[in-house]
Protein backbone atom coordinates (compact mmCIF):
# COMPACT_ATOMS: atom_id res chain seq x y z
CA UNK A 1 0.00 0.00 0.00
CA UNK A 2 1.24 3.51 -0.99
CA UNK A 3 1.63 5.95 1.99
CA UNK A 4 -0.42 8.20 0.33
CA UNK A 5 -3.24 5.87 0.11
CA UNK A 6 -2.65 5.11 4.38
CA UNK A 7 -2.97 8.94 4.64
CA UNK A 8 -5.91 9.67 3.15
CA UNK A 9 -7.57 6.71 5.46
CA UNK A 10 -8.14 7.94 8.57
CA UNK A 11 -6.88 4.83 11.77
CA UNK A 12 -9.60 2.20 12.68
CA UNK A 13 -9.53 3.95 15.72
CA UNK A 14 -10.02 7.21 14.84
CA UNK A 15 -13.31 6.45 12.76
CA UNK A 16 -15.13 3.87 15.04
CA UNK A 17 -16.43 3.63 18.75
CA UNK A 18 -15.65 0.79 21.10
CA UNK A 19 -17.18 -0.24 24.57
CA UNK A 20 -17.27 2.64 26.72
CA UNK A 21 -16.20 4.69 24.22
CA UNK A 22 -17.88 7.83 26.28
CA UNK A 23 -14.52 7.86 28.49
CA UNK A 24 -12.14 4.68 26.93
CA UNK A 25 -10.82 6.51 23.47
CA UNK A 26 -8.60 4.04 22.54
CA UNK A 27 -6.47 0.94 23.95
CA UNK A 28 -3.03 -0.22 23.06
CA UNK A 29 -1.28 -3.03 23.73
CA UNK A 30 2.53 -3.31 22.35
CA UNK A 31 5.10 -6.32 22.83
CA UNK A 32 8.97 -6.15 22.51
CA UNK A 33 10.98 -8.44 21.06
CA UNK A 34 14.47 -9.18 19.97
CA UNK A 35 16.62 -11.57 18.34
CA UNK A 36 19.50 -13.67 19.38
CA UNK A 37 22.69 -13.20 17.59
CA UNK A 38 22.41 -9.65 16.84
CA UNK A 39 23.19 -6.71 18.98
CA UNK A 40 20.05 -4.26 20.42
CA UNK A 41 19.24 -1.64 17.95
CA UNK A 42 21.14 1.10 20.38
CA UNK A 43 24.04 -0.26 20.05
CA UNK A 44 24.17 -2.29 16.77
CA UNK A 45 25.41 -0.14 13.73
CA UNK A 46 24.04 0.63 10.93
CA UNK A 47 25.10 -2.28 8.74
CA UNK A 48 24.32 -5.23 11.67
CA UNK A 49 20.68 -3.09 11.75
CA UNK A 50 20.04 -2.95 8.00
CA UNK A 51 20.75 -7.30 8.26
CA UNK A 52 17.76 -7.82 11.41
CA UNK A 53 15.42 -5.48 9.20
CA UNK A 54 16.72 -7.68 6.04
CA UNK A 55 15.85 -10.84 7.69
CA UNK A 56 12.74 -9.81 9.64
CA UNK A 57 10.70 -7.38 6.95
CA UNK A 58 10.08 -9.96 4.67
CA UNK A 59 8.88 -12.29 7.60
CA UNK A 60 6.26 -9.46 8.78
CA UNK A 61 5.06 -9.26 5.54
CA UNK A 62 4.15 -12.83 4.67
CA UNK A 63 1.74 -12.16 7.55
CA UNK A 64 -2.38 -12.51 6.90
CA UNK A 65 -2.95 -9.78 9.38
CA UNK A 66 -0.10 -7.84 6.90
CA UNK A 67 -2.20 -8.50 3.74
CA UNK A 68 -1.74 -5.39 1.71
CA UNK A 69 0.63 -3.59 4.48
CA UNK A 70 1.93 -0.24 4.59
CA UNK A 71 5.65 -1.14 4.96
CA UNK A 72 8.63 1.63 4.79
CA UNK A 73 11.74 2.53 5.80
CA UNK A 74 12.34 5.29 7.78
CA UNK A 75 14.99 6.99 5.90
CA UNK A 76 12.55 6.98 3.34
CA UNK A 77 9.86 9.14 4.34
CA UNK A 78 9.67 12.42 5.05
CA UNK A 79 9.70 14.43 8.06
CA UNK A 80 6.37 15.49 7.99
CA UNK A 81 5.03 11.97 6.95
CA UNK A 82 6.78 10.81 10.11
CA UNK A 83 5.10 13.19 12.16
CA UNK A 84 1.55 12.03 11.12
CA UNK A 85 2.50 8.05 12.11
CA UNK A 86 3.58 9.60 15.18
CA UNK A 87 0.22 11.63 15.92
CA UNK A 88 -1.58 8.62 14.77
CA UNK A 89 -0.03 6.80 17.86
CA UNK A 90 1.53 4.56 15.02
CA UNK A 91 5.26 4.64 15.71
CA UNK A 92 7.26 6.52 18.62
CA UNK A 93 8.64 9.65 18.40
CA UNK A 94 11.60 8.11 19.26
CA UNK A 95 11.44 6.04 15.61
CA UNK A 96 10.27 9.10 13.52
CA UNK A 97 13.81 10.13 14.22
CA UNK A 98 15.79 6.58 13.33
CA UNK A 99 18.26 6.68 10.12
CA UNK A 100 19.25 4.07 8.41
CA UNK A 101 18.11 0.09 9.00
CA UNK A 102 14.65 1.07 11.04
CA UNK A 103 11.32 0.59 9.62
CA UNK A 104 7.78 0.07 9.98
CA UNK A 105 5.45 -2.16 8.96
CA UNK A 106 1.32 -1.72 9.48
CA UNK A 107 -2.14 -3.21 8.01
CA UNK A 108 -4.70 -1.67 6.34
CA UNK A 109 -6.93 -0.60 9.08
CA UNK A 110 -3.75 1.02 10.72
CA UNK A 111 -4.61 -1.17 14.09
CA UNK A 112 -1.09 -3.21 13.89
CA UNK A 113 1.69 -1.79 13.80
CA UNK A 114 5.30 -2.66 14.14
CA UNK A 115 8.52 -0.85 14.80
CA UNK A 116 12.05 -2.90 12.98
CA UNK A 117 14.68 -1.64 15.36
CA UNK A 118 13.33 1.04 17.74
CA UNK A 119 14.47 0.31 20.75
CA UNK A 120 14.20 -3.26 20.21
CA UNK A 121 14.32 -5.19 17.38
CA UNK A 122 10.99 -5.73 17.20
CA UNK A 123 7.97 -3.21 19.05
CA UNK A 124 4.47 -4.72 18.07
CA UNK A 125 1.60 -2.64 18.58
CA UNK A 126 -1.98 -3.35 18.34
CA UNK A 127 -4.44 -0.41 18.95
CA UNK A 128 -8.08 -0.77 19.39
CA UNK A 129 -11.01 2.01 19.96
CA UNK A 130 -12.95 2.23 23.26
CA UNK A 131 -12.16 -0.20 26.43
CA UNK A 132 -10.38 -3.51 24.39
CA UNK A 133 -7.33 -4.17 25.87
CA UNK A 134 -7.37 -7.85 26.22
CA UNK A 135 -7.97 -8.13 22.69
CA UNK A 136 -6.15 -5.99 21.53
CA UNK A 137 -3.33 -8.36 23.48
CA UNK A 138 -5.05 -10.89 21.77
CA UNK A 139 -4.57 -10.18 18.38
CA UNK A 140 -1.11 -9.31 19.10
CA UNK A 141 -0.32 -12.37 20.77
CA UNK A 142 -1.35 -14.51 17.68
CA UNK A 143 0.93 -12.62 15.53
CA UNK A 144 3.69 -13.25 18.29
CA UNK A 145 3.21 -16.83 17.84
CA UNK A 146 3.39 -17.12 14.35
CA UNK A 147 6.45 -14.75 14.18
CA UNK A 148 8.11 -17.31 17.59
CA UNK A 149 8.19 -20.16 14.61
CA UNK A 150 10.25 -17.85 11.87
CA UNK A 151 12.49 -15.88 14.16
CA UNK A 152 14.82 -16.77 16.83
CA UNK A 153 13.71 -14.76 19.74
CA UNK A 154 16.27 -13.63 22.62
CA UNK A 155 13.93 -15.37 25.69
CA UNK A 156 15.75 -16.76 28.68
CA UNK A 157 13.44 -19.08 31.24
CA UNK A 158 13.97 -17.13 34.17
CA UNK A 159 13.94 -13.22 32.95
CA UNK A 160 11.60 -14.07 29.85
CA UNK A 161 11.93 -11.88 26.55
CA UNK A 162 15.20 -10.29 26.83
CA UNK A 163 14.34 -6.64 26.32
CA UNK A 164 17.53 -3.50 25.48
CA UNK A 165 16.17 -1.90 28.57
CA UNK A 166 15.31 -4.07 31.79
CA UNK A 167 12.35 -1.69 32.57
CA UNK A 168 10.85 -4.30 29.50
CA UNK A 169 12.31 -7.22 30.87
CA UNK A 170 9.71 -10.36 30.97
CA UNK A 171 6.66 -10.02 29.00
CA UNK A 172 7.98 -7.24 27.52
CA UNK A 173 4.28 -5.73 27.46
CA UNK A 174 3.13 -2.69 27.70
CA UNK A 175 -0.31 -2.02 27.93
CA UNK A 176 -2.34 0.88 27.74
CA UNK A 177 -5.91 3.23 27.38
CA UNK A 178 -6.68 6.65 26.60
CA UNK A 179 -8.95 8.16 29.16
CA UNK A 180 -11.10 11.25 28.31
CA UNK A 181 -11.79 11.99 32.05
CA UNK A 182 -12.57 16.00 32.05
CA UNK A 183 -15.16 15.48 35.40
CA UNK A 184 -12.03 14.18 37.69
CA UNK A 185 -10.34 17.58 36.42
CA UNK A 186 -12.99 19.79 36.78
CA UNK A 187 -13.62 18.35 40.79
CA UNK A 188 -10.13 18.13 41.20
CA UNK A 189 -10.04 14.42 42.17
CA UNK A 190 -7.68 13.59 39.27
CA UNK A 191 -4.57 14.31 41.33
CA UNK A 192 -5.94 11.69 43.86
CA UNK A 193 -7.14 9.20 41.35
CA UNK A 194 -3.72 9.49 40.03
CA UNK A 195 -1.71 8.90 42.91
CA UNK A 196 -4.02 5.99 43.89
CA UNK A 197 -3.10 4.29 40.04
CA UNK A 198 0.88 4.83 40.96
CA UNK A 199 0.61 3.16 44.23
CA UNK A 200 0.45 -0.24 42.54
CA UNK A 201 2.61 0.27 39.64
CA UNK A 202 0.24 1.92 36.80
CA UNK A 203 1.50 5.20 35.34
CA UNK A 204 -0.70 8.18 34.47
CA UNK A 205 0.23 10.62 31.91
CA UNK A 206 -1.29 13.47 30.52
CA UNK A 207 -1.44 12.87 26.67
CA UNK A 208 -0.45 15.93 25.59
CA UNK A 209 1.60 18.96 26.85
CA UNK A 210 4.36 19.50 29.22
CA UNK A 211 4.50 17.76 33.12
CA UNK A 212 1.19 17.69 34.93
CA UNK A 213 -0.95 19.89 32.25
CA UNK A 214 -2.87 17.49 30.91
CA UNK A 215 -4.31 19.18 27.46
CA UNK A 216 -8.02 18.11 26.24
CA UNK A 217 -8.55 16.34 29.56
CA UNK A 218 -7.09 12.63 28.09
CA UNK A 219 -4.86 10.86 30.04
CA UNK A 220 -2.95 7.56 29.28
CA UNK A 221 -2.88 5.02 32.29
CA UNK A 222 -0.35 1.78 31.64
CA UNK A 223 1.84 -0.57 33.29
CA UNK A 224 4.81 0.44 34.49
CA UNK A 225 6.28 -3.37 35.26
CA UNK A 226 6.70 -6.61 32.76
CA UNK A 227 8.24 -8.95 35.47
CA UNK A 228 6.97 -11.38 37.43
CA UNK A 229 3.30 -11.20 36.44
CA UNK A 230 1.68 -12.94 32.90
CA UNK A 231 0.07 -10.77 30.55
CA UNK A 232 -3.74 -11.67 31.45
CA UNK A 233 -2.84 -10.04 35.06
CA UNK A 234 -1.41 -7.13 34.19
CA UNK A 235 -4.27 -6.39 31.62
CA UNK A 236 -6.86 -7.45 34.22
CA UNK A 237 -5.36 -5.60 37.23
CA UNK A 238 -4.92 -2.28 34.59
CA UNK A 239 -8.80 -3.04 33.42
CA UNK A 240 -10.42 -3.17 37.43
CA UNK A 241 -8.15 0.22 37.92
CA UNK A 242 -9.99 1.90 34.39
CA UNK A 243 -13.43 0.43 35.65
CA UNK A 244 -12.98 2.12 38.32
CA UNK A 245 -11.83 5.40 37.30
CA UNK A 246 -14.50 5.26 34.89
CA UNK A 247 -17.31 5.07 37.08
CA UNK A 248 -15.19 8.10 39.31
CA UNK A 249 -15.42 9.97 35.98
CA UNK A 250 -19.62 9.07 35.95
CA UNK A 251 -20.02 10.09 39.52
CA UNK A 252 -17.75 13.48 39.09
CA UNK A 253 -20.21 14.02 36.10
CA UNK A 254 -23.41 13.30 38.33
CA UNK A 255 -22.34 15.17 40.87
CA UNK A 256 -21.27 18.56 38.62
CA UNK A 257 -24.70 18.43 37.37
CA UNK A 258 -26.24 18.27 40.51
CA UNK A 259 -23.95 21.30 42.03
CA UNK A 260 -22.68 23.40 39.70
CA UNK A 261 -24.47 23.26 36.37
CA UNK A 262 -23.73 26.82 35.29
CA UNK A 263 -20.58 26.03 35.61
CA UNK A 264 -21.18 22.88 33.00
CA UNK A 265 -23.28 25.30 30.97
CA UNK A 266 -20.88 27.52 30.57
CA UNK A 267 -17.73 25.45 29.72
CA UNK A 268 -19.87 23.55 27.05
CA UNK A 269 -21.13 27.07 25.24
CA UNK A 270 -18.17 28.64 25.35
CA UNK A 271 -16.19 25.71 23.82
CA UNK A 272 -19.16 25.86 21.47
CA UNK A 273 -19.13 29.60 20.89
CA UNK A 274 -15.20 29.66 19.85
CA UNK A 275 -14.94 26.38 17.98
CA UNK A 276 -17.59 27.24 15.63
CA UNK A 277 -16.59 30.62 15.35
CA UNK A 278 -12.52 30.76 15.52
CA UNK A 279 -10.25 32.24 12.55
CA UNK A 280 -7.15 31.62 14.44
CA UNK A 281 -6.43 28.77 17.50
CA UNK A 282 -3.81 27.71 19.14
CA UNK A 283 -3.72 23.75 19.83
CA UNK A 284 -4.22 24.23 23.11
CA UNK A 285 -6.96 26.20 22.92
CA UNK A 286 -8.60 23.83 20.57
CA UNK A 287 -7.93 20.62 22.66
CA UNK A 288 -9.27 22.22 25.46
CA UNK A 289 -13.03 23.18 23.41
CA UNK A 290 -12.59 20.32 21.96
CA UNK A 291 -12.85 18.29 25.27
CA UNK A 292 -15.76 20.43 26.55
CA UNK A 293 -18.07 19.62 23.61
CA UNK A 294 -17.18 16.05 24.03
CA UNK A 295 -18.49 15.87 27.31
CA UNK A 296 -21.32 17.86 26.06
CA UNK A 297 -22.13 14.98 23.47
CA UNK A 298 -21.85 12.73 26.75
CA UNK A 299 -24.36 14.89 28.76
CA UNK A 300 -26.69 15.21 26.37
CA UNK A 301 -26.16 19.02 25.42
CA UNK A 302 -24.86 17.73 21.28
CA UNK A 303 -25.87 15.18 19.55
CA UNK A 304 -24.03 11.91 20.29
CA UNK A 305 -22.59 11.33 16.76
CA UNK A 306 -20.70 14.25 17.42
CA UNK A 307 -18.23 12.77 19.23
CA UNK A 308 -16.65 10.95 16.26
CA UNK A 309 -16.07 13.97 14.54
CA UNK A 310 -14.92 15.66 17.53
CA UNK A 311 -12.47 12.06 17.74
CA UNK A 312 -11.09 12.71 14.25
CA UNK A 313 -10.37 16.49 14.70
CA UNK A 314 -8.59 15.33 17.84
CA UNK A 315 -5.53 13.98 15.48
CA UNK A 316 -6.76 16.09 12.41
CA UNK A 317 -5.38 19.39 13.90
CA UNK A 318 -1.80 18.18 14.77
CA UNK A 319 0.66 20.26 13.21
CA UNK A 320 1.69 17.71 10.78
CA UNK A 321 -1.88 16.61 9.89
CA UNK A 322 -2.40 20.01 9.38
CA UNK A 323 0.95 20.23 6.86
CA UNK A 324 -0.64 17.02 4.94
CA UNK A 325 -3.82 18.96 4.42
CA UNK A 326 -2.64 21.95 3.07
CA UNK A 327 0.35 19.75 1.04
CA UNK A 328 3.06 22.27 2.13
CA UNK A 329 4.86 23.44 5.02
CA UNK A 330 3.28 25.68 7.18
CA UNK A 331 4.19 28.14 9.60
CA UNK A 332 2.98 28.21 13.09
CA UNK A 333 0.70 31.09 12.62
CA UNK A 334 -0.56 29.83 9.43
CA UNK A 335 -1.34 26.66 10.87
CA UNK A 336 -3.41 28.37 13.94
CA UNK A 337 -5.48 29.91 10.47
CA UNK A 338 -5.91 26.28 8.73
CA UNK A 339 -6.69 24.41 12.36
CA UNK A 340 -9.74 27.21 13.10
CA UNK A 341 -10.68 26.63 9.19
CA UNK A 342 -10.67 22.66 9.70
CA UNK A 343 -12.45 22.81 13.02
CA UNK A 344 -15.61 25.40 11.74
CA UNK A 345 -15.99 23.06 8.59
CA UNK A 346 -16.20 19.83 10.27
CA UNK A 347 -18.32 21.17 13.14
CA UNK A 348 -20.70 22.82 10.32
CA UNK A 349 -23.30 20.51 11.70
CA UNK A 350 -23.01 20.71 15.29
CA UNK A 351 -26.24 22.25 16.77
CA UNK A 352 -26.38 24.92 19.89
CA UNK A 353 -26.21 23.13 22.92
CA UNK A 354 -29.21 21.92 24.24
CA UNK A 355 -29.45 22.21 28.15
CA UNK A 356 -33.00 21.37 28.87
CA UNK A 357 -31.78 18.24 30.46
CA UNK A 358 -30.58 20.04 33.72
CA UNK A 359 -32.52 23.35 33.36
CA UNK A 360 -34.87 22.26 36.21
CA UNK A 361 -32.19 22.16 38.50
CA UNK A 362 -31.20 25.82 37.95
CA UNK A 363 -32.48 27.46 40.33
CA UNK A 364 -31.00 25.67 42.95
CA UNK A 365 -27.49 27.00 41.44
CA UNK A 366 -27.14 29.85 43.47
CA UNK A 367 -24.81 29.88 46.13
CA UNK A 368 -21.83 27.36 45.45
CA UNK B 1 35.73 -0.25 -4.81
CA UNK B 2 34.57 -0.24 -0.94
CA UNK B 3 32.86 2.37 0.85
CA UNK B 4 35.01 5.51 2.30
CA UNK B 5 32.68 5.85 5.26
CA UNK B 6 32.20 2.39 6.69
CA UNK B 7 35.32 0.94 4.85
CA UNK B 8 33.33 -2.74 4.85
CA UNK B 9 30.53 -2.75 2.46
CA UNK B 10 30.65 -2.52 -1.20
CA UNK B 11 30.04 0.95 -2.71
CA UNK B 12 27.27 1.93 -4.65
CA UNK B 13 26.94 5.78 -4.47
CA UNK B 14 29.42 7.98 -6.00
CA UNK B 15 29.82 11.40 -5.33
CA UNK B 16 31.30 14.39 -6.40
CA UNK B 17 31.31 18.13 -5.68
CA UNK B 18 33.06 21.56 -5.70
CA UNK B 19 33.92 23.06 -2.76
CA UNK B 20 36.46 25.91 -2.12
CA UNK B 21 37.96 25.54 -5.63
CA UNK B 22 38.32 21.91 -5.87
CA UNK B 23 36.83 19.08 -6.68
CA UNK B 24 36.05 16.25 -3.94
CA UNK B 25 35.09 12.46 -4.53
CA UNK B 26 33.35 10.18 -2.02
CA UNK B 27 31.96 6.74 -2.78
CA UNK B 28 29.61 5.48 -0.25
CA UNK B 29 27.19 2.32 -0.03
CA UNK B 30 23.32 2.10 -0.04
CA UNK B 31 23.46 2.71 4.02
CA UNK B 32 26.08 5.22 4.40
CA UNK B 33 24.36 7.39 1.55
CA UNK B 34 21.15 6.76 3.31
CA UNK B 35 22.32 7.41 6.89
CA UNK B 36 24.68 11.06 5.77
CA UNK B 37 21.36 12.27 4.10
CA UNK B 38 22.66 12.22 0.67
CA UNK B 39 19.49 10.75 -1.11
CA UNK B 40 17.73 13.65 0.31
CA UNK B 41 19.73 16.29 -1.80
CA UNK B 42 18.33 19.14 -0.26
CA UNK B 43 19.68 18.63 2.88
CA UNK B 44 23.49 17.51 1.73
CA UNK B 45 26.89 19.10 2.15
CA UNK B 46 29.44 16.66 0.95
CA UNK B 47 32.30 19.07 2.79
CA UNK B 48 30.45 18.37 6.24
CA UNK B 49 30.68 14.61 5.14
CA UNK B 50 33.95 13.92 4.42
CA UNK B 51 35.16 16.61 8.09
CA UNK B 52 32.67 14.27 9.87
CA UNK B 53 33.71 11.50 8.45
CA UNK B 54 35.76 8.29 10.53
CA UNK B 55 34.06 9.65 13.28
CA UNK B 56 31.64 7.15 14.07
CA UNK B 57 34.20 3.71 13.88
CA UNK B 58 36.52 5.74 16.10
CA UNK B 59 35.09 6.89 19.38
CA UNK B 60 32.66 3.83 19.77
CA UNK B 61 33.55 1.23 22.29
CA UNK B 62 36.44 2.19 24.07
CA UNK B 63 36.48 -0.73 26.46
CA UNK B 64 39.18 -0.41 29.36
CA UNK B 65 40.62 -3.79 29.26
CA UNK B 66 39.84 -4.60 32.86
CA UNK B 67 36.58 -4.42 32.78
CA UNK B 68 34.27 -6.61 32.52
CA UNK B 69 33.02 -7.32 28.73
CA UNK B 70 30.39 -8.93 26.76
CA UNK B 71 32.14 -11.50 24.68
CA UNK B 72 29.52 -11.11 21.97
CA UNK B 73 29.06 -7.25 21.38
CA UNK B 74 31.54 -5.60 23.09
CA UNK B 75 28.99 -4.11 25.62
CA UNK B 76 30.55 -2.79 29.33
CA UNK B 77 29.52 -2.22 32.93
CA UNK B 78 30.43 1.15 32.07
CA UNK B 79 27.91 1.16 28.82
CA UNK B 80 25.21 0.37 31.29
CA UNK B 81 25.63 2.77 34.19
CA UNK B 82 25.79 5.36 31.63
CA UNK B 83 23.03 4.10 28.99
CA UNK B 84 20.30 1.88 31.53
CA UNK B 85 20.14 -0.84 28.66
CA UNK B 86 22.19 -3.77 27.53
CA UNK B 87 24.29 -4.55 24.40
CA UNK B 88 22.47 -7.95 23.56
CA UNK B 89 20.71 -10.20 24.70
CA UNK B 90 24.33 -12.40 26.18
CA UNK B 91 24.72 -9.13 27.99
CA UNK B 92 22.02 -10.24 30.71
CA UNK B 93 24.12 -13.38 31.68
CA UNK B 94 27.51 -11.77 31.50
CA UNK B 95 26.38 -9.11 34.02
CA UNK B 96 24.45 -11.27 35.44
CA UNK B 97 25.80 -10.07 39.01
CA UNK B 98 23.58 -7.44 40.85
CA UNK B 99 20.77 -7.73 38.49
CA UNK B 100 18.39 -9.23 40.57
CA UNK B 101 18.79 -6.28 43.10
CA UNK B 102 18.06 -3.68 40.04
CA UNK B 103 14.88 -6.18 38.96
CA UNK B 104 13.57 -6.24 42.43
CA UNK B 105 13.50 -2.58 42.20
CA UNK B 106 12.30 -2.19 38.95
CA UNK B 107 9.66 -4.98 38.69
CA UNK B 108 9.04 -6.25 42.74
CA UNK B 109 9.95 -9.81 40.62
CA UNK B 110 12.54 -11.11 39.85
CA UNK B 111 11.60 -13.90 37.79
CA UNK B 112 9.28 -13.89 34.57
CA UNK B 113 6.12 -15.15 34.66
CA UNK B 114 3.90 -15.64 31.40
CA UNK B 115 4.24 -16.49 28.05
CA UNK B 116 6.80 -18.51 26.89
CA UNK B 117 7.89 -19.49 23.37
CA UNK B 118 6.95 -23.69 22.24
CA UNK B 119 10.17 -24.34 22.31
CA UNK B 120 11.29 -23.19 25.16
CA UNK B 121 8.36 -24.54 27.23
CA UNK B 122 10.16 -27.74 28.30
CA UNK B 123 13.03 -25.68 30.07
CA UNK B 124 10.24 -24.29 32.73
CA UNK B 125 9.47 -26.94 35.89
CA UNK B 126 7.12 -24.76 37.84
CA UNK B 127 4.16 -25.87 36.25
CA UNK B 128 4.40 -29.07 37.81
CA UNK B 129 5.26 -27.61 41.51
CA UNK B 130 1.53 -25.59 41.45
CA UNK B 131 -0.10 -28.76 40.45
CA UNK B 132 0.59 -31.16 43.27
CA UNK B 133 -0.37 -28.80 45.81
CA UNK B 134 -4.10 -28.84 46.45
CA UNK B 135 -7.06 -31.74 45.56
CA UNK B 136 -7.56 -32.51 49.19
CA UNK B 137 -8.41 -28.41 50.34
CA UNK B 138 -11.21 -28.14 47.40
CA UNK B 139 -13.97 -27.10 50.12
CA UNK B 140 -12.11 -24.63 51.34
CA UNK B 141 -10.35 -23.08 48.16
CA UNK B 142 -14.16 -22.31 47.01
CA UNK B 143 -15.33 -20.68 49.99
CA UNK B 144 -12.13 -18.72 50.26
CA UNK B 145 -13.09 -17.46 46.76
CA UNK B 146 -16.00 -15.75 47.57
CA UNK B 147 -14.51 -14.22 50.61
CA UNK B 148 -11.70 -12.79 48.31
CA UNK B 149 -13.94 -12.05 45.72
CA UNK B 150 -16.10 -9.78 48.40
CA UNK B 151 -12.77 -8.08 49.69
CA UNK B 152 -11.52 -7.22 46.32
CA UNK B 153 -14.82 -5.27 45.53
CA UNK B 154 -14.61 -3.42 48.59
CA UNK B 155 -10.85 -2.69 47.99
CA UNK B 156 -11.71 -1.59 44.49
CA UNK B 157 -14.39 1.25 45.53
CA UNK B 158 -12.30 2.30 47.96
CA UNK B 159 -9.37 2.61 45.57
CA UNK B 160 -7.03 0.51 47.54
CA UNK B 161 -5.98 -0.72 44.08
CA UNK B 162 -2.35 -2.36 46.09
CA UNK B 163 -4.71 -4.61 48.21
CA UNK B 164 -6.98 -5.36 45.24
CA UNK B 165 -4.47 -6.11 42.68
CA UNK B 166 -3.06 -8.44 45.48
CA UNK B 167 -6.26 -9.87 45.70
CA UNK B 168 -6.88 -10.16 42.01
CA UNK B 169 -3.94 -12.47 41.73
CA UNK B 170 -4.77 -14.64 44.45
CA UNK B 171 -8.52 -15.05 42.88
CA UNK B 172 -6.76 -15.93 39.37
CA UNK B 173 -4.43 -18.23 41.26
CA UNK B 174 -7.16 -19.87 42.79
CA UNK B 175 -9.38 -20.32 40.29
CA UNK B 176 -6.76 -22.08 37.53
CA UNK B 177 -6.44 -24.42 40.66
CA UNK B 178 -9.58 -25.16 40.32
CA UNK B 179 -10.08 -25.27 37.50
CA UNK B 180 -6.59 -27.75 36.38
CA UNK B 181 -7.93 -29.76 39.54
CA UNK B 182 -11.40 -29.98 38.28
CA UNK B 183 -10.65 -31.20 34.96
ZN1 LIG C 1 29.20 2.21 4.27
ZN1 LIG D 1 26.23 -8.25 24.79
Amino acid sequence: MRFSTLLKKPAEWMRVSGPESDIVITSRVRLARNLVGHSFPGWADKHERSEVMEDVRPVLEELSEMKDSFSEEMTKLTAIEKQVLVERHLISREHAAKGPGCATVMNRNQTISIMINEEDHLRMQAIRPGLQLLSAFKSLDGIDSILEEELPYAFDPKFGYLTACPTNLGTGMRASAMLHLPGLVLSEQINQTIQAANRIGLAVRGLYGEGTEALANLFQVSNQTTLGKSEESVIENLAMVIENMIKNEHNARHKMLEDSPTMIQDQCGRAYAVLKHAHIISSKEALNHLSMIRLGCDLGFFPEEERESINLLLTEIQPAHLQISAKRKLTPEERDILRADIIRTNLKGLTEPEFSSIITERDTDEDE
Amino acid sequence: MICDVCQSEKATVFLSQMADGKLQKVNLCKICADDKGVTDPTGFALTDMLEGMGEESVTEKPAQPDELTCPSCGFTQTHFKKTGRFGCARCYSVFNEGLEGLLEAMHKHTEHSGKTPTHFEDLIPEKMEIEEVEEVHEQTNEEKLVELKESLNASVEAEDYEEAARLRDAISQLESQLEDSGQ
